[in-house]
C-alpha cells in the first residue's frame, strides 16, 4: 500500500524488474513493521478479566505478502498507464461531456425516482434503501450550501439533524407549546396544543426553524474563523449537541434515545389498518408498503425542495454573495458585502434542510437515540457533498447514491464496513480530489479571466 | 483545598498526555497547514501497541519494571511512528498541492481507517492491563480523612513529559533538522531552494509527531490501564483542543493548552458534573476561538490579499 504514493517531484530512472522488485519488498517490510504486533498477536480480555493473547502469523504473512504482490502490480500499472493520475480537476472534456450527459440525467434520475416506488413495490428493502438514499441526498443538497455554495467548512451538520429529529421526537410527544397571556400572575403560561395526526406536518417546520436558529447561534461565534479553525469549531459544536443529548436524561432519554415517535401522516389521514386509515378510505386493502410509499414521495419532495431553493437562491443576490465569498472573503468585504449576513444565512438555510431531515428521519424511524448523531455521518455527509464536486447539485446525488449502496453492498461485512468507507475517501483524495463529477464554477464570473483568478488563489487559502 | 490539590494534581496529569498529543497537532499544522485527523488514532495505535508489547514481555517472564517500561516505550514509539510515516506517505504526501479540503478528507478517511483497522485487527471490546506501576505518597491528610495522593504512576506520566519536552524543545531549537523544519514553516519553497530537503522534513514531523502520541498512548494504558479502538477519536478533538487553545503553530503553547484543558476537565468533573466535563472543554475551544482567534501563545495571523 505504501508504493500508492510515490514521490511527485523524484524522477523515477528507467525502471526495471529490479526496481520494481525491490519497491515491493521494501513495501512488504513496512507491512510486515506495521502489522507485525496489530495483526499478528490478537489480544482479549479473557474470562477472568485477565489478558490473554494469541498469534496469528498467517493472517500476518497473507497481508505482508499481499502488499508485496499488491505493490509490484500497482507499480506495473503504473508504468503501464504512465503516472497514476493525480488530476487536480477533471479534464475539460470530462466537463462538458458530463454537463451535456447531465442535461439528459438530472430529469432521467428524476424521472426514474419517481417511478421507483411502482417499480419495486413488492420489494420491501429497496425501498427503505432508496429512502435512506434520498435521505443522504437531501443532507447533501442541505450541506452544499454550507460548504458547497458559500465555502464554510462544516464539520457538524449532524448537529442539526439531530436538533431536526429531537425537536420533532419531543414536541410531537409534549404536543406544541404555546405560550399565552394570562390577565394575573404568572403573566405568561404555556399551553400544550395536541396536534394529533397533524403532527408531523405542524412540527416539520418548526423543527426546521428550531434547526436553523441552531445553525445562526453556531454561526456567531465562527463568523471571524475561517478554513481549519471553522472545521474544529462546527466539529466542537456538533459534539456538544450530542453530548448534551446524551447526559440529558431528563429529557431526551439519554443513551435509551426516544421511543413512538408518531407516524406520518398522508395530511392527517393516519396509514394504519384501522377505520379512519388511507386504504380503508381508498377501500384497498391495507398493507405496510403505503406507508413505505409514502415516505419514499415524502423524502423525495423534500429533497427536491432543498434543491430548488438551492438553485433558486444561487441566483439571488444572497446566492452570488455566498459565492463571491467562497472565492475570496476579503474582496467580498472590500465590495461591500456583509459577511455577517451572507454567513449567518447560509447557516442558517443549510441547518433549517438538516433540521427537516433530521424530522424526517425521527418520523421514519419512529425511534431516536444519540447513536444515530455521530461524527461519522457528519463526515459521511462531508464526503458525499465534496466527492459530489462541491457545488453540483447532480454530483451530490449521485455520490449519496454511490456511497449509501456501496455501504449497503458492505452491510454483511460490518465490520470492515467503515473500514473500507475510509480507505475509499483517502483513494478517492488522491485519485479525484476535486470530486467525482466535478466542480461547480460560479455562477456568473468576468469572462476574461486574469492570471490570479480566484481558482488559484483558493487553491492556497481556503 | 486538599480536595482541590488533588484534583490540581489530577489534571496536570492529564494535560500532560494531552499536551505530548497536542504537540504532534500543533507540528503538523505549523509546517503543512493540516489538521491531521488521524492523530488522535495515532495515539490509540500507540496505547495499543504498548499493550501488546507489554503482554509479550511480561509472558516471557520479564518483571523488572523499568526495563519493561522502557521497551515498552521505546517498542511503540517505533512502531507508531512508522504508522505516522506510513499514514503521511499514502494518504497526504500526494495530496499536498491539492486543495485545502483534500487533505483533510484524506486525513478524517485516514482516522477511519486506523480505528476501524485496530477494531477489526483486535476486537471491540476494551482491554484492561494490570496495574503495571504501584504504589505513591500521601503528601497530606487533613483532618477530616481527606488524603492528597500522589502516585507512582504520576509522578511517572509528568516526568516523562517532562523531559521529553526537553529532548523534544533541544529538537526543533538546536539541531540541523529543527533547523530545516522551522524552515519548511516558513516557506516550503525557499526551503527547498537552499537545500532542505522539504518532503523528508515533513515526513520526519510526522514520525517525531507520531512518536509523542506514542508515549501519550503509554502513559494513558499506565494512568488508566486500559485501551480500546475508540479512544483516539475523543482524546484527538480534545488535544486539538488544546493545540487550538495554546496557539497552533506554537509548541509552548501545545504544552500549555494540554495542561489548561487537562485542568479543565479535572475541575470541571470535580466540582460540577463528571457527563459534561467534554462539553465544557469544548465551550473553551469555542470562546477561546472567539476572543482569542489565535489562542494563547500564537501568532496572530496577517491576512495577505
Amino acid at each position: 500500500m505504501a508504493t500508492l504514493a510515490t514521490d511527485r517531484t523524484s524522477t523515477q530512472p528507467a525502471s526495471t524488474f529490479a526496481f520494481i522488485l525491490k519497491k515491493a519488498a521494501l513495501s512488504a517490510l513496512v507491512a510486515l513493521g506495521l502489522f507485525l504486533l496489530m495483526i499478528g498477536i490478537r489480544t482479549e480480555a479473557g474470562p477472568s478479566g485477565q489478558l490473554i493473547y494469541w498469534t496469528r502469523f498467517g493472517e500476518l504473512a497473507a497481508i505482508v505478502a499481499a502488499v508485496f504482490v499488491g505493490s509490484i502490480v500497482v507499480e506495473l500499472l503504473r508504468q503501464w498507464s504512465g503516472r497514476i493520475g493525480i488530476a487536480a480537476t477533471p479534464a475539460p472534456w470530462v466537463g462538458s461531456a458530463l454537463a451535456k450527459i447531465g442535461k439528459l440525467l438530472a430529469p432521467a434520475l428524476l424521472i426514474f425516482a419517481l417511478l421507483v416506488p411502482v417499480i419495486f413495490y413488492n420489494q420491501r428493502y429497496l425501498l427503505d434503501l432508496g429512502i435512506l438514499v434520498l435521505t443522504y441526498v437531501m443532507l447533501g443538497w442541505g450541506l452544499n450550501i454550507v460548504v458547497g455554495l458559500a465555502g464554510l467548512l462544516d464539520l457538524g451538520y449532524v448537529a442539526f439533524y439531530a436538533v431536526g429529529a429531537y425537536s420533532y421526537a419531543l414536541l410531537a410527544q409534549s404536543g406544541l407549546p404555546l405560550p399565552y397571556l394570562t390577565g394575573s400572575y404568572p403573566f405568561v403560561a404555556v399551553d400544550f396544543l395536541q396536534l394529533g395526526p397533524w403532527a408531523f406536518w405542524v412540527l416539520l417546520p418548526v423543527s426546521g426553524l428550531l434547526a436553523a436558529l441552531w445553525g445562526v447561534l453556531l454561526g456567531f461565534p465562527v463568523l471571524r474563523l475561517r478554513g481549519d479553525y471553522l472545521a474544529i469549531v462546527t466539529l466542537a459544536f456538533g459534539e456538544i449537541i450530542r453530548l448534551v443529548i446524551l447526559n440529558w436524561q431528563s429529557l431526551t432519554g439519554g443513551p435509551n434515545g426516544i421511543s413512538g415517535i408518531p407516524r406520518p401522516t398522508v395530511f392527517g389521514i393516519p396509514l394504519t389498518p384501522g377505520p379512519d386509515g388511507l386504504a380503508a378510505m381508498l377501500g384497498v386493502p391495507f398493507s405496510p408498503t403505503h406507508r413505505l410509499v409514502f415516505l419514499f414521495y415524502l423524502i423525495l419532495a423534500l429533497a427536491l425542495l432543498t434543491n430548488w431553493v438551492a438553485i433558486r437562491l444561487r441566483r439571488l443576490p444572497i446566492g452570488r454573495a455566498w459565492e463571491a465569498m467562497r472565492e475570496d472573503e476579503v474582496a467580498c468585504r472590500a465590495l461591500g458585502i456583509n459577511i455577517t449576513t451572507t454567513k449567518l444565512s447560509a447557516f442558517a438555510l443549510g441547518a433549517m434542510f438538516g433540521g427537516f431531515a433530521g424530522a424526517f428521519f425521527a418520523t421514519r424511524q419512529g425511534f431516536i437515540s444519540p447513536e444515530s448523531f455521530t461524527f461519522q455521518e457528519s463526515a459521511l455527509v462531508l464526503a458525499i457533498v465534496v466527492l459530489g464536486g462541491m457545488g453540483s447539485q447532480l454530483g451530490v446525488a449521485l455520490a449519496a447514491l454511490t456511497m449509501i449502496g456501496g455501504f449497503e453492498l458492505f452491510r454483511g461485512l460490518d465490520q470492515y464496513r467503515m473500514l473500507v468507507f475510509g480507505a475509499v475517501m483517502v483513494l478517492l483524495m488522491i485519485w479525484r480530489p476535486r470530486g467525482l463529477v466535478g466542480h461547480r464554477a460560479p455562477s456568473v464570473f468576468l469572462h476574461h479571466r486574469t492570471t490570479i483568478a480566484a481558482d488559484m488563489v483558493k487553491e492556497g487559502r481556503g | 483545598m486538599d480536595y482541590f490539590l488533588q484534583q490540581l494534581i489530577n489534571g496536570i496529569v492529564l494535560g500532560s498526555i494531552y499536551g505530548l498529543i497536542a504537540i504532534g497537532y500543533t507540528m503538523v499544522y505549523g509546517i503543512v497547514g493540516m489538521i491531521n485527523f488521524a492523530h488522535g488514532d495515532i495515539f490509540m495505535i500507540g496505547g495499543f501497541i504498548a499493550l501488546i508489547t507489554f503482554l509479550i514481555l511480561i509472558s516471557i517472564g520479564l518483571t523488572v519494571v523499568p526495563v519493561i517500561l522502557l521497551i515498552v516505550l521505546l517498542v511503540s514509539m517505533a512502531v507508531t511512528a512508522l504508522y505516522g510515516w506510513s499514514v503521511e506517505r499514502i494518504a497526504y504526501r500526494p495530496l499536498r498541492q491539492s486543495f485545502r479540503l483534500a487533505p483533510m478528507l484524506s486525513a478524517i478517511g485516514m482516522s477511519f481507517v486506523l480505528s476501524n483497522f485496530s477494531q477489526v485487527a483486535q476486537g471491540a471490546r476494551v482491554k484492561p492491563v494490570p496495574p503495571i506501576i504501584t504504589g505513591g505518597y500521601t503528601l497530606h491528610e487533613s483532618d477530616a480523612g481527606f488524603a492528597v495522593q500522589l502516585s507512582n504512576v504520576q509522578i511517572v506520566v509528568v516526568v516523562t513529559t517532562i523531559v521529553l519536552l526537553a529532548i523534544f524543545t533541544w529538537l526543533v531549537a538546536r539541531t540541523r533538522f529543527g533547523r530545516d523544519m522551522r524552515a519548511c514553516e516558513q516557506d516550503q519553497t525557499m526551503a527547498a531552494l537552499l537545500g532542505v530537503d522539504v518532503d523528508r522534513t515533513i515526513s520526519m514531523t510526522f514520525v517525531i509527531g507520531a512518536a509523542l502520541a506514542a508515549v501519550a498512548g503509554v502513559m494513558y494504558l499506565l494512568y488508566y490501564g486500559l485501551v480500546d479502538f475508540f479512544m483516539g477519536f475523543l482524546a484527538g478533538i480534545k488535544a486539538f483542543t488544546a493545540a487550538v487553545l495554546g496557539g497552533i503553530g506554537s509548541l509552548p503553547g501545545a504544552m500549555l493548552g494540554g495542561l489548561a484543558i487537562g485542568l479543565i476537565e479535572t475541575l470541571w468533573s470535580a466540582y460540577f458534573s463528571v457527563e459534561y466535563k467534554d462539553v465544557a472543554a469544548f465551550s473553551i475551544l469555542i470562546i477561546v476561538l472567539i476572543f482569542l482567534p489565535t489562542g494563547l501563545l500564537g501568532r496572530p495571523e496577517v491576512e495577505k490579499v
